[in-house]
């Protein structure tokens, strides 16, 4: 049988060789993105959230170098140049901002690195301007090669044998130099290194450069394939999560298994194309990043470091340990009431005020949202870069409810708080048997998952556009029934956390966090404590996406993305992770200063990532800290 | 040359927030093997990381060669002549035995024995034989001698040892005896951590009792003194 014949008989066969063949190449460019990000936290255990800006960056470099100089020179010399330059920036970075994190709590490392990317998105802004920016070609690789009856770029051949001659490089570097053992036995244990004499700074500044440097050689390669443009940063880290925890955190083989892995999956989801599953049709080629992030999911189960990860070992110096809370003063409840009193009298402050309760009842919102992200972060110790989640479920079950089954507002609220709850059991039930960065990354993957789902599920989410047209019944229609439902709701809740955060829950959850062992050696239910405290944390984040919905008459994608979630951690972060008043006072904060400051500037991002360090290098107590500091200094102790 | 390798005045250390060590103070002659012997959790193994800087420590005096150490961090600690075998061994189970050594391996230095090939697989020839081996198979016994042994190369002229006996048979222990005894013959200062007394003994001139992280009164105990022995 001739292969035409055979492709005409079965059309999905060459459509998948073709696409897996495509498939290494996306895979090779995965790989370096994840190679660097892998052995920079092998060595260093930071999680390098800014990663995929130093590929960015290197795409940048290459397109603005590589017409400077004609033909082949000018090219692959741009590649190669984008490469140094991000190696030094790398450098650079590491000795200016990560240097001063590396003791830090786990969570403030992510949210710096996160700073990073933040503010080298609005340099590049700055520097390049909004447009993307188109490379030119590679010269001599233009041309195609005819395959299965279809064309394959010279180029995407060039870039799938890419990735195995860098691994194999990578391997020889390790095993076979100084500098690779150095890097295999810091891994292991880093502070023996420094025992043995060799100067751990100066490792982990040539580690960090060497991962920027591969990074920035991935970001240039693809000068002939896509413009540069400002939303690959975050785009690519996404899929560098993936791989590297897939892979196993700090190992190189495994992230290129795990990145043909990903990218073969992917590959096949584009070739299916539109298929029907129980009457309702799903455009494959659209669902590539849930698919990726089921990988992920079972991976995770099955072995919770990874394909080739080993358990972490603890890095020797951990972060400081969390003061106790403390219960409120009669004093604090005083104040407590006297906050709440004010709040509900905003609407009738008059005309002068029109502004204030609609920015209120932002803030209450936040407030709410932060709370119940604090509660799992706090007192259960447990980060989630993925709250966004719990936020989406409530506003979408909400809206959907209040618009497509015509509910009425109270009883849609409530289903949108269910369905939150129902989303929180399900993923905690996983997650809490992760810790520390494994859950962080698990979190945010389950969050893309919603965003996606909720981006592509058209019939019931409206897909990009998102539900609109929803309007509160009587006696919330107005803006003050709706402000006071609002405050009612978050002041209920706030008590709630309250009260579990002093219950025995609270305390078994807080023996938990300071020793998950000493805990469950004295009877402590840990893993169903931690999965209780996930389940409140996504029911309370859920209502505060219900209010959201109401607020906005509106939902929409964007709303419930991970800028979602970072800004409710940089919310607790700033107000305080260590008291529980913290995270009201940093959701009144960063919600003020965005309605005010952020608006009425392109550059919001850079404001952002500035204000997070700030609070990570400056007050790591945050408000909260930092008032009860001023106060003990005030009682002249 | 008479001045102490290690001299230590009035040290405090902390675990966070944790006040460990209290007011210690102690000294190691040149060429001298002492001791620190003191119960489970007396804080033997915080004093060695104290000195080398692992754990955050405050000192009236903190010296090694007469060179103050109180601030200087673990690296530069260790380039001025310092061994340091962790209780937990702590080799890198990922490398091989000749990489483990390669990594440690530092330039030899005036007033401290050197440790070369040949001087060091006299002292250790098991490990001659397994040099390809991954850290991770070895057994309990080999790993501890390949930790000495990775100190060694250092070209150390202090070496603190912890409880090197701790979780090692009795024959394996005997043969371990013999082998610090020929380091400290090469003129190896040493001071050691241990529950065995007869290994103290065997080898230490003197010995500091540690408890409850403070020196025992009286607990300084020079070698042939009066102070009654086991039977
Ligand atoms: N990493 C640590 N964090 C907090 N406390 C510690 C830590 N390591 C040891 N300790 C405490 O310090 C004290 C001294 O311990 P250590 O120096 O290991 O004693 P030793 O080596 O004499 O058995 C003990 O009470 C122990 O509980
Ligand atoms: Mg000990």
């Amino acid at each position: 049988m001739s292969f035409e014949a055979f492709a005409a008989d079965w059309p999905l066969v060459p459509a998948l060789a073709f696409q897996a063949i495509n498939g290494f190449a996306s895979a090779s460019t995965l790989f370096l993105v994840a190679a660097g990000l892998s052995i920079i936290f092998g060595v260093t255990r930071i999680v390098n959230m800014a990663h995929g800006s130093f590929y960015m960056l290197g795409l940048y470099v290459a397109v603005t170098l590589a017409p400077l100089v004609p033909g082949p020179l000018g090219y692959w010399g741009a590649v190669l140049a984008a490469a140094l330059v991000m190696g030094l920036l790398g450098a650079l970075v590491e000795i200016t901002v990560l240097r001063r994190i590396y003791r830090a709590p786990e969570l403030y490392q992510l949210l710096a690195t996160f700073a990073l990317l933040l503010v080298i998105n609005d340099a590049a802004l700055y520097f390049w301007g909004p447009e993307d920016i188109l490379g030119p070609r590679a010269p001599g690789l233009t041309g195609s090669v005819a395959l299965l009856g279809r064309r394959l770029p010279e180029y995407d051949i060039l870039l799938a044998l890419i990735g195995p001659i860098v691994l194999t490089v990578l391997h020889i570097v390790l095993t076979r130099t100084r500098f690779g053992r150095l890097i295999r036995a810091a891994t292991q244990d880093r502070e023996m290194v420094a025992v043995l004499g060799i100067n751990e700074a100066l490792l982990f500044t040539a580690v960090f450069a060497l991962g920027a440097a591969i990074a920035g050689f991935g970001g240039a390669l693809q000068m002939a394939r896509e413009p540069a443009n400002l939303l690959i940063d975050l785009g690519v880290l996404g899929d560098a999560f993936v791989v590297v925890v897939v892979g196993g955190m700090g190992s190189i083989r495994g992230a290129y298994l795990a990145a043909v892995l990903v990218a073969q999956v992917k590959a096949l989801c584009t070739a299916l194309g539109i298929i029907e599953i129980a009457g309702i049709s799903f455009n494959m080629s659209k669902l590539t990043l849930v698919a990726e992030f089921l990988v992920m999911a079972v991976v995770l189960i099955l072995r919770p470091h990874g394909l080739f990860g080993r358990p972490i070992p603890p890095a020797h110096h951990r972060g400081s340990v969390e003061a106790p809370l403390r219960p409120l003063t009669t004093t604090g409840k005083f104040s407590f009431i006297v906050i709440i009193l004010g709040l509900a009298a905003l609407p009738f402050l008059g005309a002068a005020f029109s502004y204030a309760p609609v920015l209120a009842l932002d803030v209450l919102i936040a407030a709410l949202f932060a709370a119940s992200l604090h509660f799992l972060m706090g007192p259960g110790g447990l980060a989630s870069f993925g709250h966004a989640a719990s936020f989406g479920l409530g506003a979408y079950g909400t809206a959907f409810a209040a618009t497509s089954l015509g509910l009425d507002t109270i009883t849609a609220f409530a289903f949108g708080i269910a369905v939150a709850a129902l989303g929180a059991a399900l993923l905690g039930s996983v997650a809490v048997r992760l810790e520390g960065v494994y859950f962080a990354m698990l979190t945010l993957a389950f969050a893309q998952i919603v965003w996606s789902v909720v981006y592509q599920w058209e019939d019931v989410t409206g897909g990009s556009n998102g539900l609109f047209g929803l309007w509160p019944d009587p006696p919330f229609d107005s803006r003050t029934g709706l402000y006071l439902a609002a405050l009612a709701v978050t002041v209920a809740g706030v008590m709630l956390l309250r009260y579990l955060a002093f219950s025995p829950f609270g305390y078994g959850l807080r023996a938990a966090r300071d020793s998950a062992m000493r805990a469950e050696a004295s009877g402590i239910p840990v893993a169903r404590l931690r999965w209780l405290a996930f389940i409140v944390a996504g029911t309370l984040g859920g209502a505060a996406g219900g209010l959201f919905a109401f607020a906005k008459g509106s939902i929409s994608p964007e709303a419930i993305s991970v800028g979602r979630s970072i800004d409710g951690l940089v919310m607790v972060l700033l107000g305080g992770v260590q008291s529980l008043a913290g995270p009201l006072l940093g959701a009144g904060t960063l919600t003020v200063l965005q309605d005010t400051v952020m608006r009425e500037t392109d550059y919001w991002r850079a404001l952002l990532g500035g204000l997070i360090l700030l609070v990570v290098f400056a007050f790591p107590g945050g408000i909260a800290g930092g008032l009860a500091l001023l106060a003990r200094r005030g009682a002249g102790r | 040359m008479s001045r102490p390798m290690l001299e230590i005045e009035g040290l405090d250390a902390w675990y966070g927030a944790a006040r460990i060590l209290f007011d210690l103070s102690l000294t190691v002659a040149r060429g001298e093997a002492v001791a620190l012997i003191g119960p489970n959790g007396a804080g033997k193994t915080t004093t060695m990381k104290a000195i080398m800087g692992l754990v955050r420590r405050h000192a009236r005096r903190l010296s090694i060669d007469g060179q103050d150490v109180a601030t200087l961090a673990t690296f530069r600690i260790a380039r001025l002549g310092v061994g340091y075998v962790p209780e937990d061994r702590r080799i890198f189970t990922d490398l091989t035995v000749a990489e483990n050594l390669a990594l440690a391996r530092r330039p030899a230095r005036a007033g401290a024995p050197a440790w070369d090939e040949a001087a060091l697989f006299a002292l250790f020839p098991n490990l001659a034989g397994m040099l390809d081996r991954p850290g991770g198979q070895m057994s309990g016994g080999e790993q501890q001698m390949l930790a000495l042994a990775r100190a060694l190369v250092g070209n150390p002229a202090l070496l603190l040892l912890d409880e090197p006996s701790e979780g090692v048979a009795p024959i394996i222990v005997e043969q371990m005896i013999e082998t610090i005894r020929s380091m400290k013959a090469r003129g190896l200062s040493i001071l050691i951590s241990e529950q065995n007394i007869d290994l103290c003994n065997a080898i230490c001139d003197r010995t500091y009792e540690i408890e409850h992280g403070a020196l025992r009164p009286g607990g300084l105990v020079e070698k042939n003194s009066s102070r009654p022995q086991n039977e």
